[in-house]
């Protein structure tokens, strides 16, 4: 699909690119500066909606950067599939049982830190 | 004995046929697998980094109150402002990167050059703007006293904010001197001494009421650390061990001295990339300049050495949010 335009410049798309990335991260500094305390205070799905919101920010980002300045988007799918997959499924299976782990230790931990002398 | 013999290849295609498995060149594959697996290992670090968080999560550094410095902008509160920074410049290198791997698919030599030089100095000037990040960390804020369990015990005001240590600790003139080897045995050394001693921070304390202490603990509601009252101050503070400005791998004024080993760690392994990366940019940019992809026909090295450029800025992406934001 790609090989066809290969020759044809994708200067437009690249800083179209940049302007969504730009956006996203000026997006995430406003936020991560302001704190806004409904976001902030409140809990859903086990963390703030603030980090829920940083982590999807975050997964555009890498989308983006991966599937248009890496050119993700112009390999064979059997290619997209061998590297995305892979690493999406080890990351989040690694990730969820770390994660899950961490918070028990700290079930059976935090009650036997002191704080009060 | 022609069958031994490693039949020529040109680049384009895989030894052995026109067949290009997963239509990618063997170099590209090669690298989108090894970025794969670099990607892995850093996952594998920030999984470490999220499970000690998670066994720690009351009393983990609020990442606001550490990296708080920006150039030329002294004693300022300036949270995320300058790894803001540092992401744009670091995004914007990946931005000439591209724009260099898209001016040699159409061969065009004078602009793969101009955009691959950009792309160098905007990865030093990364480089650059980390060691000054780690300078602030290393340096640190305000100090802080350790006490003998480990704990960290930083100073607030009477408004609940953090105070240094020069502002209320008073100086004994005492004739502390660091050791080194050969003034005791031989094995015994320090890297530095504390701005203070206990004796000066405790005396400071004393004598300013308006001071109290902050623990490491975060208030779940508030998610702020926990100001203890100035009257049971003293309970904490018989305690003490140390004095403690700054951070290094063994103790850190922010808190748990784990924060500091992954923050070292991890941002170091990245920064160790981003070097590795200017390097390789460097020697393709020569290659270039000497026309070597002129000759080959096509500029796919500049789009192999891209993909790890923008391999480094994808991970920096899931640094930033993990150390900075979430």
């Amino acid at each position: 699909m790609a090989h066809a335009q290969e020759h044809k410049s994708h200067t437009a798309l690249i800083w179209k690119v940049f302007g969504i990335l730009s956006v996203i991260t000026i997006v995430e500094v406003i936020l991560g500066i302001a704190k806004p305390d409904v976001l902030h205070l409140t809990k859903i799905l086990g963390t703030s909606p603030l980090n829920i919101i940083f982590l999807v920010l975050t997964l555009v980002k890498a989308y983006y950067i991966t599937w248009f300045f890496m050119h993700m988007a112009d390999e064979t799918k059997s290619l997209r599939r061998a590297v995305v997959w892979t690493s999406v499924f080890l990351i989040i299976y690694l990730a969820t049982l770390l994660l899950i782990e961490g918070s028990y230790i700290n079930d059976v931990l935090a009650p036997l830190v002191k704080w009060n002398y | 004995m022609e069958a031994t013999v490693a039949t020529e290849t040109n680049g384009k295609t895989w030894s052995g046929g026109t067949n290009k498995p997963l239509g990618a060149s063997y170099g590209k594959m090669m690298m989108w697998f090894f970025i794969l697996s670099d990607a892995l290992t850093f996952s594998g670090f920030l999984g470490a980094y999220g499970l000690m968080r998670f066994k720690f999560i009351e009393s983990w550094p609020i990442a606001d109150e550490v990296f708080t410095h920006f150039p030329f902008l002294h004693g300022l509160h300036a949270p995320m402002y300058y790894v803001a920074l540092m992401t744009f410049i670091l995004i914007f290198s990946s931005v000439t990167m591209v724009l260099a791997v898209d001016a040699g698919h159409q061969m065009k030599k004078g602009k793969v050059t101009f955009y691959m030089l950009l792309t160098i100095i905007g990865g030093l000037i990364f480089l650059g703007s980390q060691a000054w990040e780690w300078k602030n960390f290393i340096g640190g804020s305000y100090g802080a006293v350790e006490l003998n369990d480990g704990k960290i015990i930083q100073f607030v005001d009477a408004s609940g904010h953090q105070i240094e240590l020069e502002k209320f600790a008073i100086t004994s003139h005492s004739d502390r001197t660091k050791l080194t080897r050969d003034k005791g045995v031989w094995f015994m050394s320090e890297s530095s001494l504390p701005p203070f001693s206990i004796d000066e921070v405790m005396a400071g304390f004393k004598a300013n009421p308006d001071i109290t202490i902050r623990l490491e603990k975060i208030d779940p509601v508030t998610k702020k650390k926990t100001i203890v009252p100035r009257a049971e101050a003293m309970n904490y503070l018989n305690e003490t061990k140390a004095v403690v400005k700054g951070a290094n791998l063994q103790v850190n004024e922010y808190g748990k001295p784990l924060f500091a080993d992954f923050f070292f760690f991890i941002t170091g392994f990245h920064g160790f990339h981003v070097f590795s990366g200017v390097i390789i940019n460097i020697i393709i940019f020569f290659n270039v300049i000497l026309g070597t992809y002129e000759r080959r026909g096509h500029y796919e090295m500049v789009e192999k050495v891209g993909l790890y450029w923008h391999f480094v800025d994808l991970v920096w992406v899931f640094v930033f949010t993990f150390f900075y934001l979430v």
